[in-house]
């Protein structure tokens, strides 16, 4: 029998015949993650559970990235539950401080994601993954116990809507544009419950970190799973990180999908969504002035390397407007490293923007830049819902890298091409 | 289950960060969730709440986060049903492992309207209006989520099948 992607993936971790979407199935896992907000919970239902160890030590990451430096007592006390947990299980993958990156793109950089892997995480854009031909969805924290106890958890065959991108890639255009046009046509339910699965020249062309970020907000559009087909690229990834005998997957021909929508990059502008919601979303161009506080660079969207040259491409020799606040976060302390090294922080500071530790922080309106009634903010990051990011009278525009960058500088919302 | 209340109605794509904000995460004490539920759509939205009431909600509800806060905020503010047009996937499994009952209703959620006083027979999935007479049947639960809830959530669950695991 034909399987799409979703299901070649499900059916490999399972004893039971996969026979199409809508069946329930239990999997065993490659992985379950969980970070600073979702982990003390699990640990309360783990223990509930009666649990006394979990199920592979080495399977297990708990990732402290959210509220990383602990910003008040209660997140400090929150860590603490989770390193207190991982000391007693002997957890290896533990990060907290020095090491912690943002989760999404600390795990695969740390070669702990392989192609062909189930992952669970207590984190909505544990969707990630799928970049690397994982399947990863994101589940709440009980579901997360279960699996750290069980090794195992039950998934629900998704249907798969087949996205496949053509055309020419314009500059400036990147994975977040893509991702941003895709949900903009579907809307933020579109794929609700279903698995979207990626093709096309662009696709083929397109960076891993071009790919991780599409595919980390296959979330946005509602959808369980944003997979991407296996190929040299992503063999490549996977060995720089350290990783051994991973193997090319791609769907099977003849396979059934629900639906296919196409896209065409020719001549596509960057694409910004508006506030309130994920699906606002319209050309840079036909935006008019939009004036902005803040700019926000990072998160497990966009704040990876490829990311911060693109900022710097567009900063260097050019200061941030009067007024506009520029914060930059490198997502993990190898990005860091590597883009200190790369002489990018140089032109950050000469713009006037301020850099700060890897951190979720102003993401989910955390802290690192919380923004109050009346301002607004364009940010590389994935969600703009109304208070996301502070006060509930503040708005969030989201876009690429180079578009936040050329925004800062200029002061309103602004297409790089025409800085 | 049946539960009679009042219905307290919200739009489409009510998300995690309306339901419970993140600042509020800094704990997982269902009582003080519960106090500030709903504080990202409205300030003191739950100040009008009365134990047993439901929250009848257009498409997508529970969108965003994974954060199990929200059904923990839903169920410590004394509501045990959120009735919608749709619910957003993580949502929809959390309420369950919790023990939030969630029934899906299609587009006989406009039946449903704000401040109405409602019976809902939870098993048999029958919604009935008490203001207006009229009655609502929903979506079936998938037999699956249904032996979840009888097992009285997912923590029961699988300490049953851990349990089974050691013989
Ligand atoms: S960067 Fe933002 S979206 Fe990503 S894991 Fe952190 S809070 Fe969530």
């Amino acid at each position: 029998m034909s399987h799409t992607l979703a299901e070649k993936i499900l059916q490999a971790h399972t004893d039971e015949q996969i026979i199409g979407a809508g069946q329930i199935v239990n999997c065993r896992l490659s992985l379950v993650l969980a970070n600073d907000i979702t982990a003390p919970l699990a640990v309360k239902s783990f223990k509930a559970m009666g649990a006394k160890g979990v199920f592979d030590r080495d399977k297990v990451a708990l990732v402290c990235d959210h509220f990383t430096p602990n910003k008040d007592i209660a997140s400090a006390e929150q860590v603490k539950v989770v390193r207190e947990f991982a000391r007693e299980m002997g957890v290896t993958h533990y990060y907290e401080g020095g090491n912690v990156g943002v989760e999404h793109a600390l795990l695969p950089e740390l070669g702990l994601i392989g192609p062909g892997d189930v992952i669970i995480g207590a984190d909505s854009h544990t969707c990630t993954y799928g970049g690397l031909g994982a399947f990863a969805t994101g589940m709440g924290s009980t579901d997360i116990a279960a699996g750290m106890a069980l090794g195992e958890n039950w998934f629900k065959v998704p249907p798969t809507i087949r996205v496949t991108i053509t055309g020419q890639l314009p500059e400036y255009i990147g994975g977040k544009d893509l991702i941003l046009a895709l949900i903009g046509k579907i809307g933020v339910s579109g794929a609700l419950y279903r698995a979207l699965e990626f093709d096309g020249p662009v696709i083929d062309a397109l960076s891993m970190e071009g790919r991780m970020t599409m595919a980390n907000m296959a979330i946005e559009a509602g959808g369980k799973a944003g997979l991407f087909p296996v190929d040299d690229k992503t063999l490549a990834y996977c060995k720089a990180a350290g990783r051994r005998g991973d193997k090319k997957i791609a769907a099977d021909s003849g396979a059934t999908y629900e639906r296919h929508v196409t896209i065409d990059v020719t001549g596509m502008a960057p694409q910004v969504a508006c506030p309130h919601l994920p699906e606002n979303v319209r050309p840079v161009d036909e935006l008019g002035d939009i004036r902005i506080d803040q700019a926000v660079i990072g998160s497990c969207t966009n704040g990876r390397i490829e990311d911060m040259r693109a900022a710097a491409a567009v900063l260097k020799g050019r200061k941030a407007a009067p007024g506009v606040r520029l914060i930059i976060l490198p997502a993990t302390p190898k990005i860091w490293r590597q883009a200190m090294e790369e002489g990018l922080f140089e032109i950050f500071l000469d713009a006037g923007a301020v850099v700060g530790p890897p951190t979720c922080g102003p993401c989910l309106g955390g802290h690192m830049g919380i923004l109050a009634g009346g301002e607004r903010c364009i940010s590389t990051t994935n969600r703009n819902f109304r208070g996301r990011m502070g006060s509930l009278d503040s708005e969030v525009y989201l876009s690429n890298p180079a578009v936040a960058a050329a925004s800062a500088v200029a002061g309103v919302i602004t297409n790089p091409a025409k800085l | 289950m049946l539960v009679n209340g009042k219905a307290h109605k919200v739009g489409a794509h009510i998300d995690t960060d309306a339901i419970i904000p993140a600042r509020f995460l800094v704990t997982t004490d269902a009582k003080i969730l519960g106090e500030n539920c709903m504080e990202g759509l409205e300030p003191g939205w739950v100040k009008r709440v009365h134990k047993n009431d439901i929250i009848v909600a257009d498409e997508n509800f529970g969108c965003g986060s994974s954060r199990e806060h929200a059904p923990i905020a839903i169920l410590g503010a004394g509501i045990p049903v959120v009735v919608a047009k749709s619910f957003a996937r993580i949502f929809y499994r959390n309420g369950f492992n919790m023990g939030l009952v969630l029934l899906e209703v299609g587009d006989d959620i406009d039946k449903l309207r704000d401040g109405d006083s409602f019976e809902v027979d939870t098993h048999a999935g029958h919604i009935k209006n008490l203001t207006t007479g009229e009655a609502v049947t929903c979506a079936k639960v998938p037999p699956f989520m249904q032996e979840l809830l009888e097992a009285g959530g997912l923590v029961p669950y699988v300490k049953k099948r851990l349990a089974a695991r050691k013989k």
